[in-house]
């Protein structure tokens, strides 16, 4: 139900033990108050969250689709990038 | 319908809880209708969720007067197998769900009491009461900011959601009395601290529900004549119609499991 007084909102779940906030989905509400709540009801129902963000869909760059040859491609022949390479010592820990 | 109506014997700690945990699921019921066919899909998710709150609340308020009573019954029986005249919730929380801006209203007049109620209620010296105050106070802290932001956008908003909100703040006024009414049944729970004198309530009720509705636009409704009755089992013809359907099932079908 896209009208012009219920835009489209992106939520942002930051989980009990998450460190970032992570996309969950989307919905419409008529500002970022009720989006805010919307997203609430929807999006933690069953304990999944101990924050939310809300970001107008409008305020979001995406990239191009069909740009991704240029834009991911030549990051596919770089395998030296990963850190495979490298022994980790154990003292490190998660990285 | 075959199932007979159990029946209740009611010394005031029962009645106190039946009161309480018919108001919850009568009300959950009421929101529980909703599911489907409310305005847009996450107002259909936020109705459903605060009649689940309800319903829980009224599931453990159930249990404890079941265990009070120590008759046998459960909280299956409290709901399905009694008839209107048995039920003692108040008048307010089963008046037809109406349109959004009457839903919305009836929550949010009920709200802003079992927030302040159920808040009181943590102080009770019964532990079992306090501990389901304790959880029904934050469900009910979300129903208050949820049901207000959507006055103020009902009453703030066009013409006819004004129009509306208002016809159903002024319909709904004379049932918000019987919120804060004291009978002799409770007079002696609340000497004795277990339960929480509502008529104390009352002036923070007001000054929210007078904020709130002035941040809408809306005018307080000033008719001070108050109906009441459904705390003794005069309610009005709408709870029997809301019966018949929560109870199907199980006056048909007894002890009815899937």
């Amino acid at each position: 139900m896209a009208t012009p007084n219920s835009p489209l909102w992106e939520v942002f779940i930051r989980s009990r033990n998450g460190l970032a906030h992570k996309h969950v989905g989307s919905l419409h509400a008529a500002d970022a108050t009720l989006a805010l709540q919307a997203a609430r009801d929807i999006y933690t129902r069953r304990g999944e969250g101990l924050s939310i963000w809300v970001v107008p869909s409008s305020a979001i760059t995406a990239s191009d689709p069909s740009e991704k040859g240029m834009m991911f491609e030549p990051a596919e022949s770089k395998i030296y990038r990963h850190p495979t390479f490298y022994d980790v010592p154990d003292e490190v820990g998660h990285m | 319908m075959t199932a007979a109506s159990i029946q209740v014997s009611e010394p005031p700690l029962v009645l106190y809880t039946l009161r309480r945990a018919d108001d919850a699921l009568i009300l959950g019921h009421r929101l529980s209708e909703w599911c489907g066919h409310a305005p847009a899909m996450e107002e259909d998710m936020a109705l459903a969720n605060m009649g689940l709150d309800l319903i829980g609340q009224a599931r453990e308020l159930y249990i404890y007067a079941a265990k009070v009573e120590g008759k046998g019954n459960d909280e299956d029986k409290f709901a399905y197998l009694r008839d209107v005249r048995q039920y003692r919730n108040l008048l307010l929380v089963e008046q037809p769900n109406g349109d959004f801006a009457r839903t919305m209203t009836r929550q949010f007049f009920y709200a802003v009491f079992a927030d302040l109620y159920w808040r009181a209620m943590m102080m009770s010296r019964d532990a079992t009461l306090a501990a389901i105050a304790a959880k029904a106070e934050k469900e009910f802290a979300y129903h208050v900011r949820h049901s207000s932001e959507w006055m103020i956008r009902l009453g703030d908003g066009t013409d006819e959601s004004h129009r509306r909100v208002q016809i159903a703040a002024d319909d709904l006024w004379a049932f918000t009395g019987e919120m804060f009414v004291v009978d002799d049944a409770e007079r002696g729970l609340i000497d004795a601290g277990i339960a929480v004198d509502p008529a104390s309530l009352r002036p923070r009720w007001l000054k929210t529900i007078s904020e709130v509705l002035s941040e809408a636009t809306l005018t307080i409704p000033q008719n001070d004549w108050m109906q009441k009755g459904g705390r003794i089992g005069h309610h009005t013809e709408h709870l029997g119609h809301l019966l018949s359907e929560l109870q199907s099932l199980q006056r048909s079908f007894p002890g009815a499991t899937w």
